[in-house]
């Protein structure tokens, strides 16, 4: 317990999140870390006006978005929300449930990416997602798990493939655990792991936007904190939005933060403005507890 | 006082009782056909007749030792229930090879010779079995494409919609439906234009009945693939129809191939639809355009003919056909150890 507990003191010191709380009080969460201001980012991808349906019942109503360019975006809000429906809109998955419908733009580079023309395939392939749950193809090894998305499209070439898998592993941060074993079965290992490996899959294919559904939620800490730790990394050549109904990683791992309830967004903005101090009421409740 | 708990404990053994007796009945029929078939059957079949009796009588004298292992901790119980069950099995071994000591352990006479005219020695059923072999293959190759399809159409695309419904439908009346009735079509469909029997026939008819079986057990472990693979594969930006032959058939495949195991099994051992589609033949099959010999026909000749020797050989080859069904419905069961290996 020792050592776990140190690791997880000196990860708290590195962003300068600090929850303090008194007995009695709900607790506050204060961001310490400041990104550097003025610095202005591109927009990668711009949600504008987008309302999306399950059937009859509306989840999104006219949500409007920037997500910038190498920046952790984090969704946070209470179940139910609208956050899962919001990010598989990004790369357009929420039209494959059956009977639903979406209305609205999404730009990805100032290409809309629900334009008639445009194929849904090639969208996934520039925006990849990771999901709640590890999912690694159960009768695949290692290799053939990260090799996947490449050898379906086409690729053979045995030393393209060798080259991109340990590339894609070393970005996961996986490579040192698995480099003895690639060819044994991908459901083997645990899972935060298998999570790992869902990244270095999606991270293969070469992507631009990588959506983040809540991927630490089925993990143990140690294995959320190496996952957090990836991010932090990945940051800096991809862009990421991350669904996280937990408010201290949001805090931890993001620079800009939107709040959603109820379908609608109702902040988004620095993640220390958000949490320090949030413009509409209702943030401010939930940030401190007072439902949700 | 009356002792309720006594009572209670009483009526409860009872009823453990009462039910593992009628699992003990239940196997009895098949144990006796078991028993029956093997004794009378390894008469005519040569070496492998030896195997098989020495593989029984393994198993044979297994069984006092497993009534004691079971029954350890009721020793009153456990000694004199072994004891009895050790001279019930002795008294089967010795049946049993008083008749395999009459076996020519040489004579593989049964699986090489075609049947030869009623008093003349040394015939057998070589041909019949080819000719099962051959006519599953015919029914494999027109039922296990169309069964297999049809199953991820049903699973994949078809799970609202009035035509997957009716195609469902017809998958669960036709597995229903008589042999016999397959065989009736198959002959006015193919025979008649044809002018003659054929094996294309025969394997024809059988593959009509493959069709719903595996429609059936395919859909069904399609289905069992978790949603969320299917997802993870669309999120890499792998199109729809790769998705499902590569990703989800990949996964799903030991349950398909026990699906299919299960199938053969079941069409190896019908006898109706090939009495009028293959009908018989006596000789080595030099096509599969005429008429083919199958081991259940073949059975089904000798037992009803007036003549021993062609009864010990029906007996036989329904032994033989027995050990052939029991092989395949065994390899499907080890695919199939539990509900997560499917999806290995």
């Amino acid at each position: 317990m020792g050592p776990m507990i140190e690791e997880m003191d000196e990860k708290v010191k590195k962003t300068g999140a600090k929850v303090e709380s008194k007995p009695g009080e709900s607790r506050k969460i204060e961001v310490v870390h400041q990104e550097p201001s003025g610095e202005v980012k591109p927009v990668k991808m711009r949600a504008a006006q987008v309302c999306a349906w399950f059937g009859g019942k509306q989840a999104l109503f006219s949500v409007n978005m920037d997500i910038f360019e190498r920046e952790v975006t984090a969704i946070i809000g209470p179940s139910g929300c609208g956050k899962s429906t919001l990010i598989r809109c990004f790369n357009r998955m929420h039209e494959t449930v059956p009977g639903s419908r979406f209305g609205g733009t999404i730009l990805l580079d100032r290409e809309n990416i629900y334009d008639p023309k445009v194929d849904p395939v090639a969208v996934r392939r520039r925006v990849g997602m990771v999901f709640q749950k590890p999912t690694p193809f159960p009768t695949l090894s290692i290799y053939d798990n990260v090799a996947i998305g490449l050898r379906l499209n086409g690729t053979r070439d045995k030393k393209t493939l060798d080259e991109v898998v340990e590339k894609s592993l070393r970005k996961a941060a996986l490579w040192e655990e698995v480099k003895d074993g690639l060819h044994r079965a991908g459901a083997g290992l645990s899972g935060g792991q298998q999570q790992r490996l869902c990244i270095a899959r999606s991270l293969a294919v070469d992507l631009e936007v990588l959506l983040m559904d809540e991927p630490c939620s089925a993990l143990d800490p140690i294995s959320t904190s190496k996952i957090e730790d990836l991010i932090h990394e990945l940051r800096q050549n991809y862009t990421i939005i991350i669904v996280t109904h937990n408010m201290q990683q949001a805090a931890r791992v993001s620079q800009k933060t939107a709040f959603m309830l109820n379908g609608k967004l109702i902040e988004y903005d620095a993640t220390e403005k958000v949490f320090t101090n949030p413009t509409n009421k209702l943030t401010e409740d939930y940030i401190t507890g007072r439902f949700g | 006082m009356f002792d309720y708990q006594a009572r209670r404990h009483f009526v409860d053994r009872m009823m453990v009782f009462l039910c593992g007796a009628a699992a003990f009945i239940a196997l009895v029929p098949l144990g006796s056909l078991l028993w029956f078939v093997i004794l009378q059957g390894i008469k005519r079949m040569g070496t492998p007749g030896i195997l098989v009796a020495i593989t029984v009588s393994l198993v044979l004298l297994a069984l006092p030792y497993m009534i004691y292992k079971y029954l350890k901790h009721l020793p009153y119980l456990a000694y004199p229930l072994a004891f009895l069950a050790g001279l019930w099995v002795l008294g089967l071994l010795g049946q049993l090879w008083k008749v395999a000591s009459q076996i020519d352990w040489k004579d593989m006479g049964f699986f090489i010779h075609t049947p030869t005219p009623v008093g003349v020695p040394g015939g057998g059923m070589g041909n019949a079995i080819l000719g099962t072999l051959t006519l599953v293959a015919i029914a494999s190759c027109v039922g296990l494409p169309i069964g297999i399809l049809a199953g991820v159409y049903l699973s994949e695309f078809g799970k609202k919609g009035k035509f997957a419904w009716a195609v469902r439908f017809t998958a669960d009346v036709l597995s229903g439906v008589p042999s016999i009735v397959t065989g009736i079509v198959a002959y006015t469909l193919i025979v008649k234009p044809m002018h003659h029997f054929s094996a294309v026939a025969g394997g024809v008819a059988l593959g009509f009945m493959m069709i719903p079986i595996t429609t059936r057990t395919t859909e069904e472990l399609v289905k069992m693939v978790p949603h969320s693979i299917r997802e993870a594969s669309w999120a890499l930006g792998v199109p729809q129809w790769k998705t499902i032959l590569l990703i989800v058939i990949r996964t799903a495949k030991n349950g398909i191939l026990t699906g299919v195991l299960l199938s053969i099994a079941r069409i190896a051992g019908e006898t109706a639809p090939l009495l009028f589609t293959a009908f018989n033949n006596q000789f080595w099959p030099t096509g599969i355009n005429q008429p083919t010999a199958s081991l259940t026909v073949q059975v089904f000749t000798y037992a009803i003919s007036p003549f021993e020797d062609w009864h010990d050989q029906a007996w036989t080859g329904a032994l033989v056909l027995l050990l052939l069904v029991l092989a395949v419905n065994m390899a499907a069961k080890l695919l199939f150890k539990n509900p997560r290996q499917l999806l290995r």
